[in-house]
């Protein structure tokens, strides 16, 4: 049989870093195609690429017979390829027949006029597809998640008049699911599977086995392995998708020092409920200790790690500082109380672009680093000097603007900006080196192991189970906003990853 | 903007889940739709019962007269605004074409007499100028409100060069009968704001345009994913406001009977505020034509109201501002989410 899809050889490169090396891999038609892969192993380049939204370097892409190649996300969809994005992208002030047939209005709008008629109709028609009983009159905001991801699944399907079946893309379709939702997906996409094919991007390998015929398994860009999905087990899937080579030695952990658990912790969190998401969450990080977080989207840890903070308010629980509890719900309280928070979103969050570092490093401690009350902007630049050596932040120039700097210089600038004050107690991490390349998070790990070596509690929800296990001292993993393990992560003795994915999923 | 609940997470819009989802949209849409029509209604109550001369035809008819222009002002800044766009160029537009037309029709400046055609050429001008703004609005990239800033000023320099020395006195009688006379036993300018609101209601609601609109204002970034043509919505929305700050220009002139470069003044704040306190969003998506009518009359009630009850001027200006606050509160409260910065 021909194939409705096909990759040959496909790569993509991202400046030096090589995200997707030599994929190849073919969709069937009326066939459910699995994807796999941990964070950054390049199904979401993959998944992007064929959306449109990215171009692939090198390699083929050939659907319906034809080779193609992608200009815009429009260009996708012309091509009967839909995808339903993890976050949904329905308009929620339009109505659900509005929302299915915008953008490619067609014969529902005549001289600009539109036909309330014929759009019902049409959105019928495309509703009718995925079995949705959904008004196409109402309003898109008044459906729940599921109903309005049915919609999408519609619209994905339905949008475009192809002359091969269509290709729909599901990203992560479950992960907000309650179950009973994710039982009706699976009876859809089974049913979808009559008229086009699917692929099924999952974090969790329970259902990945059961939506797909047929499972690829992404590991740093490449394809590492192709299971007949009746055939295949979930711990199979695991081994592909962590591969055996042990990680390179990059996060200084020999210098992981043996802390006393004893007396009162740095910092301590008991039966936190925040944020809608995080349930009861109880966890202690003492002085110099370096404790990691690991869990998928969604599984609360953010949310966790904002409370520490009082970016989220908590709903109940308390966060205490030396034994000293804080006041929940305000930045300004826990920077006082010795709190420092390195955000996710380095660049919308944790720098202020268009500044200069050394306006950047001053923003947190301006007393401190302005040398009193009335800053002095030349003992602002001699502070900002005096850390732009100690970090090793490039260009040495306390006057470039922040957002000409790397990434890995630009998150050195985040990090002086609180380490500058004395008070720092407690350090918590979101994803401190995402979107950085090897050197600059050598270069960070270094800093946060100086700090742990200070005295500083370190929380830090890392990008990988490997930056988990390097780094932290501790290793707790959280699934549906509720801790599932807690591992001792010595240096020689580090729990595998897989005992972690097992607590994840 | 995105529908953002109330979850303290500054990066992802998350989508609501679950449980919320049906009572805070329908809460939201009340407070926006209902809303400012029931204060209206309220106020009216209010001033029927303290100010004798309220509740008469005469002054039922004042009132209406009165908004008319402002009516037809904040149609097109509506549309503006939908989009997440801001027109501050009203009066500028306004005094620019409102020259533009005095000076054309016959006056008493020069020997110009082009009677109608004078009207459409000074509605040529609020064209362009909302083209203008739309163009460095999607083409170079400039927040609205800063290329509106400008161009309000152009405007008003263009009027004050047409100007001159000398003040142009409206001289077409036929003109001046015409505008100041009854369509439908309703003053001419009545039935202008009138048509201005069908025209825009119609293009809100039964057109591509519309729909598109609604999609920018709710999403921009989504309506492009979706193949929306943003840009083009967005330059046709400014000329089309630029074209009714045109045409409440030439009705204030005509109106007024001389050419004025100030005869926009005090149009923008009532237009904007008419458009807020109406509940439409000015993140865009929510509201339409139809709550901006509702919060002209809001305000002109209010002040007329006011008037008739002996208040001061000065309480006057005090409570639309208090009005307008009030307004913007109620309209984002369900939107509103900690740590959210709000530029």
């Amino acid at each position: 049989m021909t194939s409705l899809l096909e990759l040959r050889n496909v790569t993509k490169k991202f400046g030096p870093n090589t995200v997707l090396d030599d994929v190849s891999l073919s969709i069937a038609p009326n066939e459910v195609v699995g994807l796999i892969g941990e964070n950054g192993a390049g199904k979401s380049t993959l998944l992007k690429i064929l959306a449109g939204v990215h171009r692939q370097d090198g390699g083929r892409m050939v659907l319906g017979g034809r080779e193609v190649s992608f200009g815009s996300p429009a260009d996708a969809a012309d091509h009967g390829i839909g995808v339903v994005h993890q976050e949904q992208s329905l308009l929620p002030n339009l109505t659900v027949g509005q929302n299915l047939i915008l953008g490619h209005e067609g014969d529902t709008a005549r001289a600009g006029f539109l036909r309330r008629r014929k759009i019902r109709a049409r959105a019928q028609e495309m509703l009718s597809v995925v079995e949705s009983t959904v008004d196409p009159g109402a309003l898109t905001e008044t459906l729940g998640f599921a109903q309005r991801q049915m919609v999408e699944v519609a619209r994905a399907v339905g949008g475009r008049q192809v002359e091969h079946p269509p290709l729909l893309i599901l990203d992560e379709p479950t992960s907000v699911l309650e179950p009973e939702d994710v039982e009706v997906l699976h009876r859809r996409v089974t049913a979808l599977k009559e008229r086009g094919s699917v692929i099924f991007v999952s974090h969790r390998l329970d259902e990945v086995l059961r939506f797909s015929d047929r499972v690829y398994v992404l590991r740093d860009g490449k394809v590492v392995g192709e299971r007949i999905a009746s055939a295949a087990t979930e711990s199979e899937l695991y081994q592909l998708m962590i591969g055996k080579g042990a990680a390179e030695e990059i996060y200084s952990s020999e210098r992981k020092q043996a802390v006393p658990r004893t007396g009162t912790p740095t910092l301590s969190v008991r039966n936190l409920t925040c944020g809608g998401k995080a349930k009861d969450v109880s966890l202690d990080v003492h002085a110099g200790e370096i404790v990691s977080v690991v869990g998928v989207v969604d599984s609360g840890r953010e949310e966790v790690a904002r409370a520490v903070f009082g970016a989220v308010p908590v709903d109940s629980g308390t966060v205490e500082i030396d034994g000293q509890r804080s006041a929940p719900g305000s930045p300004a309280d826990a920077v006082r109380s010795g709190v420092a928070y390195v955000p996710a979103e380095r660049r919308v969050e944790g720098m202020i672009a268009g500044a200069t570092v050394a306006q950047n490093i001053a923003t947190v401690h301006p007393v401190k680093a302005g040398g009193g009350r009335i800053s002095s902007g030349a003992r602002v630049e001699e502070t900002a000097r005096g850390w732009i050596e100690k970090l090793g932040i490039r260009p040495a120039d306390p006057d470039a603007d922040i957002a000409r700097l790397s990434g890995g210089n630009q998150q050195k600038a985040v990090v002086a900006k609180w380490i500058l004050g004395d008070g720092l107690k407690v350090l918590v991490l979101d994803h401190p080196t995402r979107g950085l390349d090897i050197g600059a998070k050598e270069d960070l790990y270094a800093v946060f192991r100086d700090l742990s070596d200070r005295g500083v509690a370190i929380l830090v929800l890392a990008d990988t189970l490997d930056e988990a296990i390097g780094l932290g001292h501790r290793v707790i993993v959280m699934r549906d906003g509720e801790i599932t393990g807690a591992f001792d992560s010595p240096p020689g003795n580090p729990p595998s990853k897989l005992q972690l994915l097992e607590k994840m999923m | 903007m995105s529908t953002t609940e109330v979850t303290g997470e500054v990066t992802t819009p998350a989508e609501p889940v679950a449980p919320v989802r049906s009572t805070r949209p329908r809460v939201r849409r009340l407070l926006s739709t209902a809303g400012p029509l029931a204060a209206l209604l309220g106020l009216c109550v209010v001033f029927a019962a303290l100010a004798p001369g309220f509740a008469t035809a005469n002054n039922a008819m004042a009132i209406v007269e009165q908004a008319a222009i402002p009516v037809v002002l904040a149609m097109g800044a509506t549309l503006v605004v939908l989009v997440g766009g801001v027109d501050l160029s009203i009066e500028g537009v306004m005094a620019a074409s409102g020259l533009t037309f005095v000076l054309l029709a016959a006056n008493s400046v020069n020997g110009n007499d082009l009677g109608l055609l004078a009207v459409l050429l000074a509605l040529g001008v609020g064209l362009l100028f909302g083209v203008v703004n739309g163009v460095l609005h999607v083409v170079v990239r400039v927040p609205s409100f800063l290329v509106t800033l400008g161009t309000w000023f152009v405007g008003l320099g263009v009027a004050t060069v047409l100007f001159g020395t000398a003040t142009p006195q409206l001289a077409d009688p036929s003109l001046a009968a015409w505008a100041g006379g009854h369509w439908l036993g309703l003053p001419v300018v009545v039935v202008f704001a009138l048509a201005a609101v069908a025209v825009t209601v119609l293009l809100c609601k039964g057109t591509r345009l519309g729909m598109h609109t609604y999609a920018i204002g709710g999403d921009e970034a989504t309506s492009r994913l979706a193949g929306v043509p943003v840009g083009r919505t967005k330059i046709i929305l400014f000329a089309v406001a630029g074209l009714l700050s045109g045409l409440g220009g030439v009705l204030a002139t005509i109106r007024l009977g001389v050419g004025d470069v100030s005869v926009g003044s005090g149009s923008l704040f009532l237009t904007l505020s008419a458009v807020v306190v109406g509940g439409t969003l000015l993140s865009g998506g929510r509201g339409g034509p139809l709550h901006s009518l509702v919060g002209v009359l809001l305000l002109v009630v209010l002040g007329n109201g006011l008037l008739l009850s002996g208040a001061s001027p000065y309480i006057q200006q005090g409570a639309q501002g208090l009005i307008i606050v009030v307004a913007v509160i109620a309209t984002g409260w369900p939107a509103r989410s900690r740590l959210r910065v709000v530029k």
